[in-house]
C-alpha cells in the first residue's frame, strides 16, 4: 500500500479536456440510473392520467399539425397517411430537441447539486439522453401501433424495407447530436447566459429546417435544398421515414455526413464540458 | 497500517477573480488564451495576492488559498478551523473534488466522500424510499450498498411510518433527519464534513455529534471536520489545523490551536459615543473575560462601565444600567444596580461600576451594549450601541453542544433527572 502507485483518488490541475474517465463513469452507473428514475417517475406524480401522458403528447400535436399544415397549409405528405407522417416526424423531432434542450441546461439546474457532491457530471447529461431514449421508446410503440394498422390495412401505401434494421443506429446517432450541442450550450451558457434566452427560438428554427412536417420532396428552392443538405437531422429523419413509409430522400453519402458530424459535434461538447465542469462553480 | 497517511495535500493553491463575474470576461478570457497560445504563463497566477480582506485588493485575483501541505494519517480526525473568508470552504470544495486546485496536487486512499450538505438532490414528489435510494447514489453508494442498510437509515431517520409518502409532505425537520440518516450510513475512507452539525435541532445536533464520535473513534475512519463551533471542535477532533488568510497557520494538537486561534481572532471590541451629556456620562467600558481578547458563553466575565461626572453631588443617588442586545436588535437581558438595591453614591469624578455577570448566557454571535445612567431616577447619559462585541465560541453545558445557529435564546443553568 505503500508505494506512489497506490492513490485511489488524485487531484490535481485540470490538463487535458478531452480525456474521459470510463472507469469512474461506469463505477457510477447506478447514479445514472436512479437519476432516469427521478425525472421519469416525477414528470407524472399526481396526475391522473400518468405516464398516458406519453401518448397522448404525440397524438394531440399529430392532429393539430394535420389540421394545421394539411388541412389548412395543404403541405403534401408524399401520399403518405397524414397522421402517421406527422407522428413520424414528431416523435423523432421530440426526442431531439428533448435531448438537446434537457442537457443544455446540466450545469445551470444542477448548481445545488454539483456545488454540494461529486460525480462525473458527464452521468447528468447522460442521464438525460438515457431518459430521452426511454421516452421515445414509449413513444415509438404507439407509432408502430398506428404504422401495423396501415400496413394491414394493405392499400399499398407504405413500402418498409430492410433498413428498418439500421433505425436504432439512426435514432443513436440523433441523439447524440442532441446531446453533443447540450455539452456545448451547457459549457457556454454557465458564463455567458445571453445563450439561454436564444434556445428556445434556436430549437423552433431548426424544426422547420428539418424535414418533419414536410418531406423533402416538396422542396423546390435551391437554397433551402442546400440547407437540407446540410442539416444532419434531415438526412436521419429521411432515412426513418424511407425505411418505415417506404419514402424519403436517403442517401448513403447523407448518412456518412451525419455521422461523422455527430462525432464532431459530440468530441466538441465533450472537450467543453469537461473543461467548464472543472470549475464552473466558480463561474455560475 | 494505521500510521499510513491516507490523505496528501500539496502545495495547493486557489485563484479567484475578484467582481462580478459576467461583463468583461470574455476579453478576459480572450487575454488569458492568447497569452496560453503564446506558451506563456497564465497572466491570472502571477498579479494575485493572498487574501486579506481588510486590505483593498491591488489586483482584480487573489487566491484563496496558498500553498498549503498537510497529511492526514489513517483514522486521524482532522479539524479546520479560521476565521470566515481564511478560505476553509475553498479547501474543502477543493478537496470534495467540486472545483479544482490552481495549482497543487492531492491525493488519497480509499474512498472519499464529503458531507457539505445533508439530502443533496432530494426531490420533493419522491417518497422516502425513492429519496434514500437518489440521496445515496449522489453521495456515492451502490444500490447494494443502500439496499443492505435501507432499514437501518429509516430506523435513525425515524420515518418508518412513511416510508412510502413524498417528502414534500414531511416537516423539515424531518427531512434533515432523513438526509443526515442516509450520510450516517455513508461509509468512505475519507469523509469531509462541513457545519451541517448547525442545522436541525438540538436533539438531532445531538445525534448528529454522537455519530461523527462513533465514526471517528470506534471505525477508525479519517475524518476532516470543519467548524465554527469550537466546543465541537474539541469534542471530536485531535489535531487541528488553522487557516489565516488563505495560508496554513499552523498545525497541531486541538487545545493549541484553538487557542491560538481565539487569540488571533481578538474580539473587535468598539466603543463608540455617539451623543455628548455634560453632567454625567459613559466614558469608556471593558469586558473582561478569563480567555483574555474572546468571549465564550458560559464563562464567568466582568464588565466595566467607566464614568466621568462634571459635578459632583453626594447626596444623589446613581443608576447605571446596561442592556444587552443581540444583531437582530433584540433585547437579551439588562443590569442594573437598582434590581439588586444596590444605592451607589458618588463622590468622585470619574470611576468605574464593575458588573459581575456569572455563566454568561450569550449563545454564539454578535452584541451590542446600551448604557445609561440615571441620577435620583432622571435620565443623565442614554447611550446606544456604545459598545460591541462578539461571542464566538459556547460552552454553557460543557457538553459540545450549542443552540442551533439560527435560535436566538439564550442560555439557562437548569438540571434535568427522572423522578420515579
Amino acid at each position: 500500500m505503500s508505494d506512489k502507485n497506490s492513490w485511489s483518488v488524485e487531484i490535481y490541475p485540470v490538463k487535458s479536456h478531452l480525456k474521459i474517465d470510463f472507469k469512474t463513469l461506469w463505477s457510477y452507473k447506478d447514479l445514472l440510473v436512479m437519476f432516469v428514475k427521478r425525472d421519469i417517475v416525477t414528470v407524472y406524480k399526481q396526475t391522473i392520467l400518468g405516464p398516458i401522458w406519453f401518448f397522448i403528447q404525440p397524438i394531440m400535436t399529430s392532429f393539430i399539425f394535420m389540421f394545421v399544415f394539411s388541412d389548412i397549409a395543404k403541405i403534401s405528405t408524399d401520399g403518405i397517411p397524414n397522421l402517421l407522417f406527422y407522428l413520424n416526424g414528431l416523435i423523432i423531432w421530440n426526442f431531439f430537441s428533448e435531448s438537446f434542450i434537457m442537457t443544455s441546461d446540466t450545469f445551470f439546474s444542477n448548481s445545488n447539486i454539483f456545488s454540494k457532491v461529486y460525480f462525473p457530471r458527464l452521468i447528468l447529461p447522460l442521464s438525460k439522453l438515457v431518459s430521452g431514449i426511454l421516452k421515445f421508446s414509449i413513444q415509438f410503440a404507439l407509432f408502430i401501433a398506428v404504422w401495423l394498422y396501415y400496413l394491414f390495412k394493405n392499400d399499398g401505401l407504405l413500402n418498409p424495407n430492410y433498413l428498418i434494421f439500421i433505425t436504432p443506429f439512426l435514432i443513436i446517432l440523433i441523439g447524440l447530436i442532441g446531446l453533443g450541442f447540450g455539452l456545448i450550450v451547457s459549457s457556454i451558457t454557465r458564463k455567458y447566459r445571453d445563450l439561454k434566452f436564444f434556445i428556445n427560438f434556436a430549437v423552433q428554427l431548426t424544426m422547420y429546417l428539418t424535414p418533419v412536417i414536410y418531406p423533402v420532396s416538396q422542396i423546390t428552392s435551391n437554397n433551402l435544398k442546400l440547407l437540407l443538405k446540410f442539416n444532419p437531422l434531415s438526412h436521419l429523419i429521411e432515412a426513418f421515414k424511407f425505411s418505415f413509409l417506404g419514402k424519403g430522400a436517403f442517401t448513403f453519402n447523407g448518412l456518412m455526413y451525419s455521422f461523422l458530424f455527430t462525432l464532431t459535434v459530440l468530441f466538441i461538447g465533450i472537450f467543453y464540458f469537461n473543461k467548464a465542469e472543472k470549475d464552473f462553480i466558480d463561474t455560475i | 497500517m494505521s500510521n499510513e497517511i491516507v490523505l496528501k495535500v500539496e502545495n495547493l493553491s486557489k485563484i479567484y477573480k475578484i467582481g462580478e463575474i459576467g461583463t468583461g470576461t470574455l476579453s478576459h478570457d480572450i487575454n488569458r488564451w492568447w497569452a496560453k497560445f503564446r506558451g506563456h504563463e497564465d497572466p491570472t497566477s502571477k498579479i494575485s495576492q493572498i487574501n486579506q480582506r481588510s486590505q483593498v485588493a491591488k489586483s482584480d485575483y487573489i487566491h484563496a488559498i496558498k500553498d498549503i501541505n498537510f497529511d492526514v494519517k489513517n483514522g486521524q480526525v482532522l479539524g479546520i478551523i479560521g476565521k470566515n473568508g481564511a478560505g476553509k470552504s475553498t479547501l474543502l470544495k477543493i478537496i470534495s473534488r467540486i472545483t479544482s486546485p490552481t495549482t497543487g496536487s492531492i491525493k488519497a486512499k480509499g474512498r472519499l466522500s464529503s458531507l457539505l450538505e445533508v439530502g443533496t438532490g432530494m426531490h420533493p414528489e419522491l417518497t422516502a424510499r425513492e429519496n434514500i435510494y437518489l440521496n445515496g447514489s449522489i453521495m456515492g453508494m451502490k444500490k447494494i450498498e443502500i439496499s443492505s442498510r435501507f432499514d437501518d437509515i429509516i430506523d435513525f431517520a425515524g420515518c418508518k411510518m412513511f416510508v412510502d409518502t413524498p417528502i414534500k409532505r414531511f416537516s423539515s425537520g424531518m427531512n434533515v433527519r432523513l438526509g443526515f440518516a442516509v450520510a450516517a450510513f455513508l461509509e468512505p475512507e475519507i469523509l469531509i464534513v462541513d457545519e451541517v452539525l448547525a442545522v436541525g435541532d438540538v436533539e438531532f445536533q445531538k445525534q448528529a455529534i454522537g455519530k461523527m464520535k462513533d465514526v471517528s473513534k470506534n471505525s477508525g475512519r479519517t475524518v476532516l471536520f470543519v467548524s465554527h463551533n469550537m466546543a465541537s471542535v474539541q469534542h471530536l477532533c485531535d489535531t487541528c489545523m488553522l487557516l489565516k488568510n488563505g495560508q496554513l497557520d499552523s498545525l497541531g494538537s486541538t487545545d493549541l490551536i484553538i487557542d491560538k486561534y481565539l487569540k488571533i481572532n481578538a474580539n473587535q471590541f468598539s466603543f463608540e459615543r455617539k451623543n455628548n451629556f455634560d453632567e454625567i456620562y459613559v466614558s469608556n467600558l471593558e469586558i473582561e473575560s478569563q480567555k483574555g481578547n474572546s468571549i465564550i458563553s458560559g464563562e464567568d466575565i466582568k464588565i466595566f462601565m467607566y464614568y466621568k461626572s462634571n459635578i459632583i453631588d453626594p447626596e444623589a443617588s446613581y443608576e447605571f444600567i446596561i442592556g444587552i442586545w443581540n444583531e437582530n436588535f433584540a433585547e437579551q437581558f439588562m443590569l442594573t444596580n437598582n434590581y439588586l438595591n444596590e444605592l451607589i453614591k458618588l463622590n468622585s469624578p470619574t470611576g468605574c461600576i464593575v458588573f459581575h455577570v456569572k455563566k454568561l448566557p450569550l449563545n454564539i454571535g454578535s452584541y451590542t451594549l446600551n448604557t445609561m445612567i440615571k441620577k435620583n431616577n432622571m435620565r443623565m447619559d442614554f447611550q446606544e450601541n456604545i459598545y460591541s462585541f462578539k461571542i464566538d465560541n459556547n460552552n454553557y453545558y460543557n457538553s459540545g453542544i450549542s443552540y442551533p445557529l439560527n435560535y436566538n435564546g439564550i442560555y439557562v443553568d437548569f438540571s434535568v433527572n427522572l423522578k420515579q
